[in-house]
């Protein structure tokens, strides 16, 4: 996809005082043209669409903010209340944590996905995509590949503040882009269950409370803090099966280069899962009317 | 209409309802290939529905409809090859700038070259110092040529137009009509809906008027205004106590039957002849009633709708349904 701005759009022929016959000339020589031949295929309007998700972000920077702040602070949060009780010191703690945080942080920012595409769709421009001939999942499917780009800005930034507080992986830069790769096939499989509560309910702030209560419990009842060793043996087995420990799980072993396919396997199930359930669904409701 | 001429819009007995609200209600539309057809109504009545119908976005529940050749119910997608839409609230993405919004619209399209296209466009439309700006700084009049100006990437076989001039001030509503009639004489169809009796008038060769989802009465605008007098006399009284002999007054001497309005000192009546006008009015200031304000002219929509339905256009704006 590109990003690259469009160029200087040229400046009008006609004056600027829009006499009719002078807006008439220019008119008429701008009408008439017609249907091209090839329409782009699927793979094309999605990244056009992704394309789109990326110019309002260049337009509004600042709703990147969370998705830089949270990360720093989660880090830092949890590194110093928690590194000392439970690791000894902040250091060693950090390089359990790390892995975590940044599982929490990309799961945290899928929340966005839901959020922004139910007010999206409210918009009139989502009548005309609606009136063009597109392949149909375009619009949503493409707002999503355009979220990859919050996934890694907040994967790195959570790199970065570990680095600076001491974290080292023990594989190397080579596992960083692994557990970058890893984390957004994660996060765009699981986004798919928020882009479904984003169709299903009419407001933005009732996707966020949805998201939450399904996230809050995911998140804590895992092995992101600590592990789980010292859980009753109810939320053991939980944490067993819980789709974000299982993600956290494969993201650590990457890092310690210790990464099995079984592991990545049984990170990937439930998103897999998630899309297969989801993004049909998800499809059934953008087709509804509304 | 001559009846061998293609049909753009054929539509028989729709249907839409929104819980109980029956929105669209059995109506049938018959739009010629090559005109622009107006669809007058207030509020509420069914026009937007109607539209919303016809371009692909809304499913009927009942009726049947064929959209430039192409079966509404089973061939959607060629349909949307074919049409444009500018949608009564703006259909083009409020965060991006105008170029932005026909690049991406161009490049949705299929147009060999987007980018040009969108500044070739952007300067037909008087829209060039502006194409780098986000639309939400936009005028309502920049806005709405946009909006038009993306339903031209090319040159569409039918577009809807809903309400394309609401809002807009004089000028830029005469540059918006400007644009429609160069459009149709390119050869394109132009389904218009509106609440303004002028702008029907100065666009559409058939009109159709809806009201509560139904069709109220369809022909030319000379067809339309015969069927309701060509001529309306308003009378606002000194005195909102005069009222009543006031209206009598008027009565005997115009020979018509008059409508109170709802300035509780205003009169109405249809009056097609000005010396009979003329002598109604000589009638109130021979009795001593003071007039403070007179006029005849054109019938509005309001006064088409009460002679047309028997109620006045705004008791149908109680019922508007959901436009999400």
């Amino acid at each position: 996809m590109s990003t690259t701005a469009p160029p200087p759009v040229a400046p009008p022929a006609a004056s600027t005082a829009p006499t009719p016959p002078v807006v008439n000339a220019a008119i008429r020589a701008a009408l008439g043209a017609r249907r091209p031949e090839h329409r782009p295929g699927a793979l094309s309007h999605a990244v056009t669409f992704a394309w789109r998700a990326l110019i309002k972000i260049r337009h509004a920077p600042e709703q990147l903010f969370d998705v830089v702040v949270t990360p720093v602070m989660f880090t830092l949060l949890f590194t110093y209340i928690f590194g000392g009780a439970l690791e000894g010191s902040p250091r060693t703690y950090l390089q359990f944590l790390l892995p975590g945080v940044l599982v929490q942080t990309v799961t945290f920012t899928t929340i966005y996905t839901g959020f922004t595409l139910n007010t999206d769709l409210s918009k009139g421009i989502f009548d005309r995509f609606r009136s063009m001939p597109l392949w149909l999942p375009a619009p949503i499917v493409g707002a999503m590949l355009g979220d990859t780009i919050r996934y890694t800005i907040s994967s790195i930034i959570v790199f970065v503040i570990g680095f600076v507080l001491g974290y080292r992986p023990e594989a190397g830069l080579g596992s960083i882009v692994a557990a970058l790769a890893l984390l957004n096939v994660y996060a765009f499989g699981i986004g798919w269950l928020f882009t479904t509560f984003a169709l299903l309910v009419k407001t933005p702030s009732t996707v966020m409370t949805l998201s939450w209560l399904v996230l809050m419990p995911l998140t804590f009842a895992s092995n992101i803090y600590v592990s789980p060793d010292t859980m009753p043996g109810w939320l053991q087995a939980f944490v067993g099966v819980n789709p974000v420990a299982l993600v956290t799980t494969a993201i650590r072993q990457t890092l310690d280069g210790e990464a099995t396919m079984a592991a990545i396997g049984w990170a990937l199930l439930a998103p897999a899962v998630v899309t297969a359930i989801c993004a049909p669904l998800a499809m059934a409701l953008y087709r509804r009317e509304r | 209409m001559d009846p061998s001429a293609p049909l753009a819009i054929e539509a028989v007995g729709l249907v839409k309802c929104f819980g109980d609200t029956r929105a669209v209600d059995g109506l049938d539309l018959r739009v010629q290939a090559g005109t622009i057809y107006g669809m007058l109504g207030p509020n509420g009545a069914g026009k937007t529905t109607t539209v919303r119908l016809l371009a692909t976005l809304l499913r009927p529940d009942a009726g049947k409809a064929t959209v430039l050749g192409y079966d509404l119910a089973q061939e959607p997608e060629e349909i949307r090859r074919r049409i444009s839409l500018t949608g009564q609230f703006a259909t083009v993405d409020e965060d991006l700038t105008g170029a932005e919004n026909l690049i991406l619209l161009g490049r949705l399209l299929g147009l060999p070259k987007p980018k040009e296209r969108a500044a070739e466009l952007l300067g037909a439309f008087d829209l060039g110092e502006t194409a780098k700006r986000q639309v939400k700084t936009y005028s309502g009049g920049q806005r709405r040529r946009l909006d038009v100006a993306a339903s031209l990437l090319y040159t569409p076989d039918l577009l809807f137009l809903d309400e394309p001039t609401t809002g807009l001030d004089p000028r830029s509503r005469g540059e918006v009509w400007e644009i429609i009639r160069l459009l149709v004489a390119e050869g394109t169809t132009v389904l218009l809906t509106t609440q303004y009796l002028e702008e029907a008038d100065q666009l559409a060769g058939r009109i159709v008027v809806v009201d509560h989802g139904r069709v109220i009465a369809e022909g030319t605008s000379a067809e339309l205004k015969a069927s309701v007098g060509t001529g309306v006399l308003r009378v606002r009284l000194d005195d909102a106590d005069d009222r009543d002999r006031a209206r009598a007054l008027l009565a005997e001497a115009a020979g018509v039957t008059i409508h109170e309005e709802a300035d509780p000192r205003a009169l109405m009546a249809q009056v097609s002849d000005p010396d009979l006008a003329a002598r109604a009015l000589a009638a109130l200031t021979a009795a001593g009633v003071g007039v403070s304000d007179f006029s005849l002219g054109q019938p509005s929509l309001d006064e088409v709708f009460f002679a047309l339905t028997g109620h006045p256009a705004d008791a149908a704006t109680a019922d508007a349904p959901p436009t999400r």
